[in-house]
């Protein structure tokens, strides 16, 4: 699935080809096709009248802008302080161990209910792998 | 009658299983034939309770918690509706010791309303402060927040008043209010949970900034690990616009896109402006120069929430909080291994010793508590024999910690602080924007030298490097991210030098 060109210029006059808007088109962008086509950053460059290197500069900075699909129903599990300290880095392992993907952020705000994990747009608290997997489960649409 | 249910719909509640708990009451519910009305609210911030439920009996709010959702069947055969015994209750929730030592202003209405009920806002005290601040001169409102001794709750602690004045001042008519929603630092959660539990206060704090600057819209930059909050400020937003309450001050909901560095003032106005979240310089300050090189207020979402308060209540009533310089009330938020953890409203001043043991329980481990971090991933770890400092910016200041946005993560005796003096470097070298280079490379050598340490290897002379790379962070960024990451890594090696040692210094 990816965007068509029509698709991201409706997305882009959604926000009036502002370029200041450029982040919050490209999470559009994102949430509609899975991730940045280079055909994507074409159009959206056209829309809001800055370069491709514009586009690409903005969307490179920052961790949640994809250049490829992602699987579905990886684990973001989080590695920050407050979740070391009830065992991230051994959840992290465990998780290894039981061949559930994750991929490591740093705070999902669940500081008094750690270890936290997020799926998709769900929370978990008081992550165990079981959990996790059932949640990867889920989102797959694995029952 | 029919008999209201509260149950949370905070992100936290239902990392739990709050909506679990809600679907089941809701399905016994009808499977009974019950006058129930459940209500959907934020969270109160006892995340040890959570999934909370609340049941309104006789003008009181009696708790049961933490509830599973298998629980509830029993509840209701227990008499719930009436608030009748059962071994998960709590009794009134307001008289719990652990909500009634505290001193709500900011988070009054926080887990006790529907968050995007504007009628129930309105009835406990929602838009007085706006109100007041309607029939004033922006000379006053500014006045008012000067005088109240409010100072920036995301860490700097700036004084917010100076700030206002600074833009009120400022020549031009394009103003901005921004404010800062990108609360990256582990061990807090408050602004989350205010935009999710009474997301219209941060927007009547947000109007009467514009009112005292003359600022027309406010921007609010949300990180995107946070889509409970975004969707709470989003709808409030539409709620607020379709209610025409401030007609001539419009607001946008802008997301973040996963870069730590963004909770950095310059850098999210970078960010906001669609560009790669990297610092700017300063000379210019934002207050002259900010969002589009306008004037801008830049706060956190902590300080314009606590406005509406001032507002209603007066600027000496707010300045009766708190101690010292450090005046009002401070969110504070208890994370990591601790058994009570959640989120504490109170005057400045109190001890960490009274947050952890007296609010907090202690360990969740049970196991005796080694090392503290207070304010964030930047800020230093504590040792046990320092918990008797007290909260305050100048107290925290004084020992070389800072407050911060007013995390404070507690770790036990399995903690190895090396690892955590490393993991401080690996963390700066991930988030750096990469403009400096104290920052950008530093970080990465600092990582590799305290690896090098971990391994044993010329421990006393990579321990001297650390401290001279420490040095050229502190001295040489061009903002917090570098100039703070000694902090944990310094405090870190002074305060539990043992972790640095054992490993042989051959």
């Amino acid at each position: 699935m990816t965007a068509n060109a029509a698709d991201v210029e409706t997305i882009c006059g959604s926000y009036g080809n502002r370029p200041d808007a450029l982040i919050e088109i490209l999470h559009d962008v994102q949430a509609q096709a899975g991730y940045i086509t280079p055909n994507a950053m074409m159009v959206i460059a056209g829309a809001l009248n800055i370069s491709r290197a514009d586009v690409y500069g903005t969307l490179s900075f920052y961790d949640d802008f994809r250049l490829e699909a992602a699987a579905k129903g990886i684990v973001k599990l989080c590695r920050a302080e407050a979740c070391q300290a009830v065992g991230a880095d051994e959840l992290a392992a465990r998780c290894d161990a039981n061949g559930i993907e994750h991929q490591h952020v740093y705070c999902l705000g669940n500081c008094a209910l750690g270890p936290a994990a997020m799926v998709e747009d769900r929370l978990i608290g008081r992550a165990d792998a079981d959990r996790l997997a059932a949640a990867v489960r889920q989102a797959r649409g694995e029952g | 009658m029919t008999t209201r249910v509260f149950i949370s719909r905070d992100a936290a509640a239902l990392s739990v299983g709050a909506e679990e708990v809600a679907t089941t009451l809701a399905n016994c519910i009808a499977q009974r034939d019950l006058d129930v009305e459940i209500v959907r609210t934020g969270s109160r911030g006892a995340m040890f309770l959570e999934p909370l439920l609340e049941v309104e009996v006789a003008g009181k709010r009696l708790g049961y918690g933490p509830v599973h959702a298998s629980d509830v069947p029993a509840l209701l055969d227990a008499g719930l509706l009436e608030g009748g015994a059962h071994d998960l209750a709590l009794g009134e929730v307001e008289a719990l010791s652990f909500f009634a030592k505290q001193q709500r202003l900011t988070f009054a209405r926080c887990g006790v309303n529907d968050p995007l009920d504007l009628a129930a806002f309105e009835a406990s005290g929602g838009l007085d402060g706006l109100r007041a601040a309607q029939s004033l001169s922006p000379d006053a409102i500014v006045e008012a927040v000067t005088e109240s001794g409010l100072r920036g709750r995301g860490g700097a602690g700036f004084p917010a008043g100076i700030k206002w004045k600074t833009v009120l001042e400022a020549p031009g008519t394009e103003k901005y209010i921004c404010c800062n929603a990108d609360e990256g630092d582990s061990g807090t959660f408050a602004d989350r949970m205010l935009m999710e539990g009474d997301p219209f206060v941060l927007l009547e704090g947000m109007a009467i900034a514009g009112l005292a600057v003359g600022a027309t819209k406010g921007l609010i930059y949300i990180r995107s690990e946070y889509p409970h909050a975004i969707r709470a400020m989003v709808k409030a937003v539409a709620l607020w616009s379709k209610a025409k309450l401030t007609p001539e001050f419009e607001f946008e909901i802008r997301r973040g896109a996963g870069a730590y560095i963004c909770g950095e003032e310059t850098s999210m106005l970078e960010s906001l402006e669609g560009k790669r979240g990297q610092v700017r310089p300063k000379p210019p300050i934002p207050a002259l120069e900010g969002l589009f090189g306008k004037p801008t207020v830049v706060n956190n979402v902590l300080t314009l929430a606590a406005v509406p308060w001032i507002m209603a209540n007066g600027a000496a009533a707010y300045r009766d909080f708190g101690m010292g310089r450090s005046r009002g009330t401070q969110a504070f938020q208890l994370g990591g291994n601790i058994k009570q953890g959640g989120l504490v409203e109170t005057a400045f001043g109190l001890t960490l010793r009274a947050l952890i043991e007296d609010f907090g329980g202690g360990t969740r481990s049970t196991r005796p508590l080694r090392a503290v971090q207070v304010g964030g991933p930047l800020g230093a770890y504590l040792p046990a024999n320092q918990l008797d400092t007290k909260l305050d910016y100048e107290a925290m200041a004084e020992i070389g910690a800072m407050l911060g946005h007013g995390g404070v993560v507690v770790f036990d005796d399995t903690v190895d602080m090396a690892r955590q003096a490393q993991f401080a470097m690996e963390f700066c070298a991930m988030e750096s924007c990469g403009k400096c280079t104290p920052c950008r490379i530093g970080s990465t050598r600092g990582a590799e030298v305290l690896e090098r340490i971990r391994e044993g290897q010329d421990v006393d002379a990579n321990l001297a490097l650390v401290r001279d790379l420490c040095e050229v962070l502190e001295d040489g960024s061009l903002c917090a991210m570098g100039g703070l990451t000694p902090q944990p890594v310094l405090s870190a090696i002074n305060q539990f030098p043992e972790d640095f040692a054992v490993r042989g210094n051959a």
